[in-house]
Formats: C-alpha cells, sequence, structure tokens
C-alpha cells in the first residue's frame, strides 16, 4: 500500500503545530493505528477521512491523551505529548469537542463555558473560601469571557442562564464549541462538527469553524463524513484505512486518488 | 393492572396490608395516646384514615398512557379503592374482637379493635370503618379534581398539621417558655390542638403555602427586579433577624431543646462536610463516620487526662486545628487508593474504610491508645463554653456558620464548578482541563475536615468517646439526611437534619417504630421528590427530563443558595 500513498504535501510542510511520527496503538492484538505519520501545519485546517473503523477516533483519542500510543511520537508545539494527562494536554493548548455532543446538560450554558476556561484560571481552593479580591476579579473576567465566546458562537444572551440540555441540538454544538475556545486552544479537534445537521445548519457551521479559524489564529483538525464539508473547508486531508495511512494531500489530490476512491469516496466525489 | 377499576381495588388491597400491618405492629395503639383534636380525634385513629385518603388519591390518578378519566369514575376508583381498606381494616376489627390473637401478634387487642371502631361497639363502628373508607378515598381522589396548587396546599397543609399536634409538648414549651401562654392555651390543650387550634394551623400553612404557590415567583421578580444595592441590603437584614433568631434560640426553646438543636447542629455540620464529597463532587462515602470517629477521637487523645498513653491534655480549642489537619490527612489517605474507583465501586470501598475505622479504634491491638472498647473518658469541655446544651450550642452553631459560608462559597467558585463538572461526567470534565484527581482529592479532605470538626464536637459535648458510637448508622443518616433535604444544598442539608434528627429525638415516645417510619419517609421521598425537599437548581435540572418550568418551583428557590449557577456577583 505504500506504493500508492501521496506524500508529495508533506515534503513542503515547513510550520508544524502538531507531528505525530509512527504512531502505532495495539489493543490486545488489534491493531488500531499502525505506523500513522501525520503533520498538522500551524493556521491550517486539516481533515481525518476514512471509512469506519479506521481507526480515526483512536488517533483522535491519542492526539486528547485519552489514550497513550503503543510507539510512535506525538509533539504538540515542539513538545511531546505522550504520556500525558488529558486535563494536561488541554493546558498545553489542544481543545476538542465529542462526536456525540457531551455537555454538562445540567449546568447552565455559562457554566459549561466557565468551566471550559478552568485552566486559564488560577483561583485555588482556599482563596475562593475566602472569595480574595483577585479571586473575585477572575471569576468576573471569566464570566465576560464566557459571554464573549457565546456570542462570538452565535448562541443569544438569553440563553445564558438555561440548562444546557434543553438547548435545540444544533445550539449544543456550538455550546460545545465555545466550551471548547474557553481553554483558549491553540489546536482544535472537532469530532463530526456537523453530526446530524440539517444542509442549512450544516453551511452555518462550516463558515463559523472557518471564521473561528482565522479571527482566534487557530488550527483545525476535523474528523468529518460529510464529503462536502471536508473538501470545502479542509486545506489538507489526510486518509486512514484499516488503521494505516492511505493517503495525504490537498482536497483535489484527495479526490483523484484512485486508492482513495477505491477504498473510501467511491465514484460521488469524483463526479 | 390495565383498567382502572381492577387496578383501583389493587391499590385498596395494598392500602389495606399497610393498613393491616401499621395496626399490627403497633403504631397505632401507640399513637392512640396523643390527640390530633384534644379529646375528639387521636393521631393514632387518624392513621388508618390517612392510608384511604392516600389510596384514594392513587386510585384516583390515570396512568400516563390512558386517557383521562371523567369526574365521577376519578371519584368512583377512589370510593372504590378507600372501600377496600375500609373492609380489610373492619375484618381486622371483627376478628380481634372475637379470636385472641395476642399470644402471636400482641398489638391484636381488643383495644385496637377500639381504636378502629371509633369507640362505637362492632355494629356501628364497621359502618364507620367502612363508610369512612368510602368517603375519605373518594375525597383522596377528589384531590386530583381540584386545582394542582390547591390540592397540594391542602395535602401538605395535613400532613403539617398533624405535626405541629404531635409536636404539642415542645411547641407548648417554647409558647410558655416565652410567655405567650395566651396562644399556648388556644392552639393546645391536654396533648394535642384544640378545634379553634386545628383550624387555624391548617388554614393558615395551607393559605402561606398556595399564597406562595401563586404568588411566590412575582414576589422573586421584585425582589430580582429592585436595584442591586437594595437587594443586597433586603438579604443583609434577612441574615441579620435569622442570625438574631439563631443567638437567641436556646434561651426561646429552653433547656431540654436545646439539647435536641445541638445534636442537630452537629449532624448538619456532618451534612455539610458529607455534601462537599457526596452532593458536589459526586462521589458517594457510604464510609464517613470515619472521619467523625477520627475528628472524636483525636480530640479525646489531645485534651482527656484519662487518654491512655498519650495525654498531652491541651484544652478544646487548643486541640481542634490538630484535629483538623489529622482528619484532611486521614481523608486524603483514604481518598488516594479510591481514586481510580467510579460509583458503586467507591461506595462499597468506603463503606468498609468506616467499618475498619471502628473496628481499629475498638481493637485490642489499639487499645493501649484508644482504650478499646472502654473508649475514653472525661473528655473536657470547650471553655469557656459549658457542656450545657444551651452553652455548647454557640460553638456548634458559629461552626456550622462557618462551614455553610465556606461551602456555599466554593460551590460557587471555580472549585465547584470543577467538582459539578466532575460529578456529571468525569471523562468529559478531564477532557476540559479539569484535573480530577487532584479534585476528588481536595473533596475528600476538605469533607474530612467538616465531618471531623463535627466529630471533636460529638466528643466534648457527651464527655466520652466510645467505639460504638461510631456505627454505620452515622454514615447513612448523614447520607440520607442529604439526600431528603436536596443534594448539593446548603439549606437542605438544614432541613434534612432538623426531619431526620431533630423530629426522632423529639418524637422519643415513638422510638421503637423510628426505623419503619425512617424507611417509608425515605421511600415516599423517592418516588415523589427524589431531588428533596429544597434541592439545588442542578439538581433539580438532573432529574427532570425537560426542563425545570414544572409546577415544583414552589419550594425551589426559597433557600436563596445554589450550587449549580455560577456566580453572579453584584
Amino acid at each position: 500500500m505504500t506504493e500508492t500513498m501521496e506524500r508529495a504535501g508533506s515534503a513542503q510542510v515547513v510550520d508544524a503545530l502538531l507531528q505525530a511520527d509512527k504512531v502505532t496503538m495495539k489493543f490486545g492484538g488489534l491493531v488500531a493505528n499502525r505506523d500513522v505519520d501525520f503533520v498538522i501545519p500551524r493556521g491550517s485546517i486539516v481533515s481525518l477521512i476514512g471509512p469506519n473503523g479506521a481507526g480515526k477516533t483512536t488517533f483522535f483519542n491519542q492526539l486528547t491523551g485519552m489514550l497513550e500510543p503503543t510507539s510512535g511520537e506525538i509533539t504538540f508545539n515542539g513538545k511531546s505529548i505522550v504520556g500525558r494527562t488529558p486535563y494536561e494536554i488541554v493546558e498545553m493548548g489542544i481543545g476538542r469537542t465529542f462526536q456525540n455532543i457531551r455537555l454538562f446538560g445540567a449546568m447552565t450554558v455559562l457554566a459549561n463555558v466557565m468551566v471550559g476556561r478552568h485552566v486559564r484560571m488560577k483561583s485555588s481552593w482556599w482563596g475562593s473560601l475566602l472569595r480574595l479580591p483577585a479571586v473575585r476579579a477572575e471569576e468576573e473576567d471569566t464570566k465576560r469571557r464566557a459571554q464573549e465566546l457565546l456570542e462570538r458562537v452565535g448562541l443569544p444572551r438569553r440563553y445564558e442562564e438555561d440548562w444546557a440540555k434543553n438547548l435545540p441540538y444544533g445550539d449544543q454544538r456550538r455550546l460545545e464549541l465555545a466550551r471548547a475556545l474557553a481553554s483558549e486552544p491553540k489546536l482544535l479537534l472537532l469530532d463530526e462538527p456537523t453530526a446530524g445537521m440539517n444542509p442549512g445548519e450544516t453551511a452555518q457551521m462550516t463558515a463559523l469553524i472557518k471564521q473561528l479559524r482565522d479571527e482566534l489564529d487557530l488550527t483545525v483538525l476535523l474528523i468529518e463524513h460529510d464529503m462536502k464539508v471536508v473538501m470545502g473547508i479542509s486545506e489538507r486531508i489526510t486518509v486512514l484505512d484499516h488503521g494505516e495511512l492511505l493517503a495525504e494531500g490537498r482536497p483535489d489530490e484527495i479526490r483523484a486518488n484512485p486508492a482513495v476512491i477505491e477504498a473510501y469516496l467511491g465514484k460521488q466525489a469524483t463526479e | 393492572m390495565s383498567t382502572p377499576l381492577p387496578r383501583a381495588l389493587m391499590i385498596g388491597l395494598f392500602g389495606g396490608i399497610a393498613g393491616l400491618h401499621v395496626s399490627l405492629v403497633g403504631i397505632v395503639n401507640t399513637f392512640q395516646t396523643r390527640d390530633l383534636i384534644a379529646d375528639i380525634v387521636t393521631i393514632g385513629s387518624v392513621l388508618p384514615m390517612l392510608i384511604a385518603i392516600m389510596v384514594g388519591w392513587l386510585a384516583g390518578s390515570t396512568p400516563k398512557h390512558l386517557p383521562p378519566a371523567s369526574r365521577s369514575s376519578t371519584l368512583l376508583h377512589g370510593a372504590a379503592a378507600g372501600t377496600v381498606v375500609g373492609l380489610i381494616l373492619a375484618g381486622l376489627a371483627l376478628l380481634v374482637n372475637s379470636v385472641n390473637l395476642t399470644w402471636i401478634l400482641v398489638n391484636a387487642r381488643p383495644q385496637l379493635a377500639e381504636i378502629l371502631y371509633f369507640e362505637q361497639g362492632p355494629g356501628l363502628g364497621s359502618v364507620i370503618i367502612i363508610g369512612g373508607g368510602l368517603l375519605l378515598g373518594a375525597a383522596g381522589a377528589g384531590l386530583h379534581l381540584l386545582p394542582a396548587t390547591i390540592a397540594r396546599s391542602v395535602a401538605i397543609s395535613g400532613i403539617v398539621t398533624i405535626i405541629a399536634a404531635l409536636m404539642e409538648p415542645f411547641i407548648g414549651a417554647v409558647l410558655r417558655n416565652v410567655e405567650l401562654r395566651a396562644i399556648e392555651g388556644f392552639l393546645y390543650q391536654s396533648g394535642g390542638l384544640t378545634v379553634q387550634g386545628f383550624i387555624l394551623v391548617f388554614v393558615l400553612v395551607a393559605a402561606g403555602i398556595y399564597g406562595w404557590a401563586k404568588r411566590g415567583d412575582r414576589a422573586k421578580a421584585r425582589v430580582a427586579a429592585m436595584p442591586p444595592d437594595r437587594r443586597r441590603a433586603g438579604k443583609l437584614i434577612a441574615f441579620a433577624v435569622l442570625f438574631g433568631i439563631l443567638l437567641l434560640l436556646p434561651q426561646i426553646v429552653g433547656q431540654r431543646l436545646s439539647e435536641v438543636v445541638g445534636t442537630v447542629g452537629i449532624y448538619v455540620l456532618l451534612g455539610l462536610g458529607l455534601n462537599i464529597v457526596v452532593g458536589f463532587a459526586g462521589l458517594l462515602d457510604l464510609g464517613y463516620v470515619a472521619f467523625y470517629a477520627v475528628g472524636a477521637y483525636t480530640t479525646a487523645l489531645l485534651t482527656s487526662p484519662a487518654s491512655p498513653v498519650f495525654n498531652p491534655e491541651l484544652p478544646f480549642w487548643a486541640a481542634l486545628p490538630f484535629v483538623i489537619l489529622a482528619a484532611a490527612f486521614i481523608g486524603l489517605m483514604v481518598g488516594a487508593p479510591v481514586l481510580r474507583l467510579r460509583g458503586d465501586y467507591l461506595a462499597i470501598v468506603t463503606l468498609g474504610f468506616g467499618e475498619i475505622a471502628r473496628e481499629i479504634f475498638k481493637s485490642a491491638w489499639a487499645q493501649p491508645v484508644t482504650g478499646g472498647a472502654q473508649g475514653i473518658l472525661s473528655v473536657p469541655e470547650p471553655l469557656p463554653f459549658t457542656r450545657d446544651p444551651q452553652s455548647i450550642y454557640y460553638p456548634i452553631l458559629f461552626f456550622c456558620i462557618i462551614a455553610a459560608i465556606a461551602a456555599t462559597r466554593l460551590a460557587a467558585s471555580r472549585v465547584g464548578r470543577a467538582w459539578n463538572a466532575m460529578r456529571e461526567d468525569e471523562s468529559v470534565a478531564e477532557a476540559t482541563g479539569i484535573n480530577t484527581v487532584k479534585y476528588k482529592l481536595l473533596a475528600f479532605g476538605l469533607g474530612a475536615a467538616f465531618g471531623c470538626v463535627s466529630g471533636a464536637f460529638f466528643g466534648t459535648k457527651i464527655g466520652v468517646v466510645f467505639p460504638d458510637s461510631f456505627n454505620i448508622l452515622v454514615s447513612i443518616n448523614a447520607l440520607a439526611l442529604i439526600i431528603l433535604g436536596g443534594m448539593g444544598n446548603i439549606a437542605g442539608v438544614v432541613v434534612g437534619a432538623l426531619v431526620l434528627v431533630g423530629l426522632p429525638e423529639l418524637l422519643r415516645e415513638f422510638a421503637e417504630y423510628r426505623l419503619l417510619i425512617y424507611g417509608v419517609v425515605l421511600v415516599v421521598m423517592m418516588l415523589l421528590r427524589p431531588e428533596g425537599l429544597l434541592p439545588s437548581r442542578s439538581r433539580r435540572a438532573e432529574l427532570h427530563e425537560v426542563s425545570d418550568g414544572d409546577d415544583d418551583d414552589m419550594y425551589a428557590d426559597e433557600a436563596g443558595i445554589d450550587t449549580g449557577r455560577p456566580v453572579v456577583s453584584s
């Protein structure tokens, strides 16, 4: 399969925000990822695609620290993230959303975003007990920033005190995005951000992701099945199949790649 | 069970069995000694009536999958169910009157039949029982025909009125204590309410609940619309009044009730600590008594001259900081190994810890230090306060207030939000940037510190520390009181302690049935109001699927303290 690999793009990459070298993940005898090399250029929007069971989510979970690779190295911003806990990785600057929305349903919309900022806050428990001036100021500041973020992702202010679980589906996706942004990530990992959305909502979400990338100097990695979204938004695309890297390149290159068409895209994408 | 009438009869049957049970275990006989309305109705005879009403209410409700029943069929079903209860109890009365069953059922005495017959003899009595069942069943079902708020007001007011009658010795004593003999004479007479007292209490309570349900939201909106400085001033005044009452409480309620208040205070402190662990952080700890025990034993070791080996004989207040440190340390020690466990596993392991702690304190191995089964005697008083219930009340109150403020502040901070998130979804919390290990340990440590202060006061209050005071019932009690009061809410802890610790202390004459009633109360609460009496906002959101806008709101924010919401400091 290596012969068919399209590696033309990676050679030109100068500034990698995240780089994975020969990442292998084994669960007992099952190899979920084998020797995956992967690069996310700073400031880009990159998509990870592949058929179900290709190992996308497993790979994703290694980037967020939920899983530790069996072998291989992942560096973020020049530092290794292998062996770090999820919260340390958030602190380093990787934020994420979930495929099946996982908000804190019985917390308010505003509180969900404020929790997202946890890693950027400094208040200690005893400072909170004594309600020190610095703690109060930080709390106010966090609230204000959370309100700004809600506005940025397009959630109206009247939602602030509602339960997160009572929001409409599309708004829950936006809220999850706001929560992830609250940690001031450099890299945002989006796991199927348009799953379950109608075409109108999908278009809005796609536009929002692009806009956030431009305004907040983000780098974005998405897992996505909607090829329209993937082709429309991505600057580079990586294809996984059977846990291995199948191809990597610009959208037009991927669309024309025979191996990818056979394994995943089918005929429709070439039309 | 699918068609309404057989369902109603089935409910009646269950009600009848409950009635048999209540009669035969002797509850009816015991409560016969107390009047609801002096010389007219005893509380013992009210119990079967309550069962008939409840059965009617249940039978009159329509299962969700069926179309709503007509008025007449609702009443009919209630009456049918009530009649079944009446028939069963009439049967019991007949049986008790004709056959001597006392050799197997000690309470199956003719006296029981008399109560059930309303002392009218078998003939008229049977008619009264069956007819009463019919009417009360219909009345219970009739509650469904009233607007929900009215029905609720009537039902709650009924319960409150019965409790007011039961509390006669204490409320009467308090009224005499503060020189309000006129009111006492108006309300009470020979161990029960007077007729006018009964009507007054019932109407006032019902009107109060109804008024709050109808107008409460508007009042809340008006408060919310006030300028922030005025709202703040109002809050301050309310707190000042509450504080004033709390300061004078021992003088108002007198010596005997102060004793009860002190015990309630110790449990409030315990509940506030456990609430941090269970209510805020969501870590189900069934061995919380261990910290209570550590608090009491450390205090005894450091202060008592009778402490076997190690007796620095520190004054109580000098020992307290060490006690807190020791307990927080033990909290971390217990917390560390169980951090990776979730839910049920954590509960079982902590249950084990609680039992181990007691066994260690009791063991021959630890006897040289802890005194073994004899415990440690002569724990000194927390001077300048004495062991007198009216005196030791003050330091307990002080620590309850400190603990309540601490819990409120923590809940509304970065820390509280982190706990909240962790309780809802641990892995997402971690992926959102929360160091769950650290926050679990923090919850265990702080919870332990609160629990040990509670234990310290328990030790100094009774002056001796025995291992058997620290059994699993303390853990269960503390957990039950925060669940009943409303998990995660500080006012809920206070209410829970009053209901689960205060009431049983007051009703010692019925102590035999304490656990039975306790069990029934918990089951009913979990069915009707799983979020507790005064739940926190987020707790309600968790337990009510669709929205928080249901009619339960009438109690919701009375507490004024909220844990689920970020601080909006004004």
